[in-house]
């Protein structure tokens, strides 16, 4: 597309800008859509394990339920407490929406569907993702009330805590597929089990880094148990309290979106991405996108499922996981997968 | 031209916030712009072609060094007053670091310019079909092992020192023991009996 684009009238610099916006509203539009519909489906999850209907007036089985509510917001009058740092306060959920969408710019959504097929792509989440906690802990300070500001630091500790182990599985990831790039990560899960599983997380060495990544994901995203941001009996609403309108939307956005993006990112690591389960040539004629998003909403419903089953955890606890059980056994991963390559790989 | 545009772009926000991070009356607003400060170099060193560096300034210097300084400074009650006051005793001070700063920015642009054929290879030391990623690993992994672990060697001992500083075994506390918690069985802890009424509960 940024081909034909550069060879209409636009030019070389103008026909690449003009492609690139397009292709960024082409991912970040259906994205918005599917924070609407995943929102919907979480609700619907929930429900259904709780035995209750969940959202069901608002259009045919409650599809339209997402969409009334953001309506509804939008039609909010935006308040600004008259104690708050003003511009602070505006600032805080623009940059975790923004944080939120900018992210995707690297994920592969099928062979070559990438926007940015950058070669430090795993490098970029982690630095994006970092970028998320300063829209908590403004929102938190900007409130000035010390509800917000103390689930602020709870979630700015939690998020800080467990990308240090993040950061570790990620690298025993990068250490066996030997790339940063996205893509790359995904190819070399191609028959990576005798020639034709294709997924990283069946390999034994593996295997317990893709479960302390979907704990890790869990905790990162502040998704139930983890979810003490906005434990309600002690913080009434967490950080985005004195938020309302469509800056407390920007917000709710920004979460589902890293949500879903956290469900992406175990498929691609650990799961094999765009690729089918199996090496086998009938499988290839479903378009890898499909096997990418069918990942991405089996990571989705096995969120929804612990948010519905697993208590909320104690703070000290949370902090325990991250970084006495969390960070040793990553560290330790990380030693014994590049010694195995060691051995195995690279001992000529 | 869009480089060009972009080079302009970051050096000016650079520059720009550089400024209000040291004359924005609120400390937190002086750590924000410095993250910005920051967020915007990392874009230059994009522009270089330094990838790794500049996700390594965002990663590092963004999403942990500012994180710790901004909640430091949040928690102060700082008084903006007093602070204002020692301003004319160190500015003569701060003259004159700035003035020995300048001057060696234009002896080292002056020497880089002025410099040998080898130290103007050095601009691009890389083969320009390997990641940088990739050419800094096999330098620091190969030539320079030594220094690498030295350095985090530094970085240990100063992670310990800390620790040692401020870690304080405290009396009279009870902590969690998880491992004991979880050994725990339903035997140990629960008994069904048949208690004949009228003769009390043996606790």
């Amino acid at each position: 597309m940024t081909e034909f684009f550069q060879s209409t009238f636009l030019g070389y610099g103008f026909g690449w800008f003009l492609a690139t916006l397009l292709l960024i509203l082409f991912i970040a539009l259906p994205l918005m859509l599917a924070v609407a519909m995943i929102i919907y489906a979480d609700r619907k999850i929930w429900a259904a394990m709780a035995l209750r209907r969940g959202p069901n007036v608002v259009g045919p089985l409650g599809l339209l339920q997402s969409f009334a509510d953001g309506l509804k917001v939008f039609l909010q009058e935006t308040i600004v407490p008259s104690a708050a740092n003003r511009g602070l306060f505006v600032i805080a959920p623009i940059i975790t929406f923004t944080v939120a969408l900018i992210v995707w710019a690297v994920i592969p959504f099928g062979a070559g569907m990438v926007l940015a097929d950058i070669n430090v792509g795993l490098l970029y989440i982690l630095a994006a993702s970092s970028l998320g906690v300063y829209g908590v802990i403004l929102a938190g300070w900007a409130s000035n009330s010390k509800y917000p500001f103390y689930s602020a630091i709870r979630a700015a500790a939690q998020m800080v805590s467990y990308e240090v182990s993040i950061g570790f599985i990620l690298i025993s990831v990068v250490l066996w597929s030997g790339t940063f790039n996205m893509s790359g990560i995904v190819e070399g899960q191609r028959g990576q089990i005798f020639g034709v599983i294709n997924a990283y997380g069946f390999n034994p060495l593996l295997f317990p880094m893709a479960v302390m990544f979907l704990i890790s994901a869990l905790a990162e995203t502040a998704r139930a148990p983890f979810d003490l941001t906005e434990a309600e009996s002690e913080l009434v609403a967490g950080y985005q309290t004195e938020y309302s309108s469509m800056s407390f939307a920007l917000y709710w956005l920004g979460e589902y979106a890293n949500v879903i993006l956290m469900c992406g990112l175990n498929a691609i690591l650990f799961w094999g991405g765009y690729l089918p389960p199996f090496e086998w040539a009938p499988l290839y004629m479903v378009p890898g996108i499909f096997w990418f998003f069918g990942k991405l909403l089996f990571f989705f419903f096995v969120f929804s499922w612990i948010k519905a089953t697993v208590p909320r955890y104690r703070y000290d606890q949370l902090m325990r996981l991250g970084w006495k059980i969390f960070l040793p056994i990553s560290l330790f991963w990380v030693f014994l997968v590049s010694g195995y390559l060691m051995l195995t790989r690279y001992s000529a | 031209m869009i480089q060009a545009l972009a080079f302009y772009l970051f050096a000016a926000l650079v520059i720009g916030s550089g400024l209000l991070t040291i004359t924005a009356r609120n400390p937190v607003h002086s750590v924000l712009w410095l993250i910005l400060a920051f967020f915007n170099a990392a874009g230059l060193m994009l522009l270089v072609g330094a990838e790794f560096i500049a996700m390594l300034l965002v990663i590092v210097y963004v999403g942990a060094v500012a994180v710790l300084f901004l909640f430091v400074v949040m928690m102060l009650d700082i008084d903006f007053a007093e602070l204002r006051a020692g301003f004319a005793r160190y500015a003569l001070f701060g003259l004159a670091i700035a003035i020995v700063l300048v001057s060696e920015m234009i002896i080292a642009a002056g020497a880089w310019s002025a410099g040998s054929l080898e130290l103007a290879q050095r601009i691009a030391p890389t083969p320009n079909d390997m990641p940088n990623i990739q050419a800094v690993g096999g330098l620091l992994y190969t030539r320079y092992l030594y220094l690498f672990e030295a350095a985090g060697f530094v970085l240990l001992v100063a992670m310990i020192g800390a620790i040692v500083l401020t870690h304080r075994a405290r009396s009279g506390v009870r902590p969690q023991n998880i491992s004991e918690q979880v050994k725990r069985r339903p035997q140990d802890a629960v008994r069904n009996i048949n208690q004949p009424s009228g003769q009390g509960v043996e606790l």
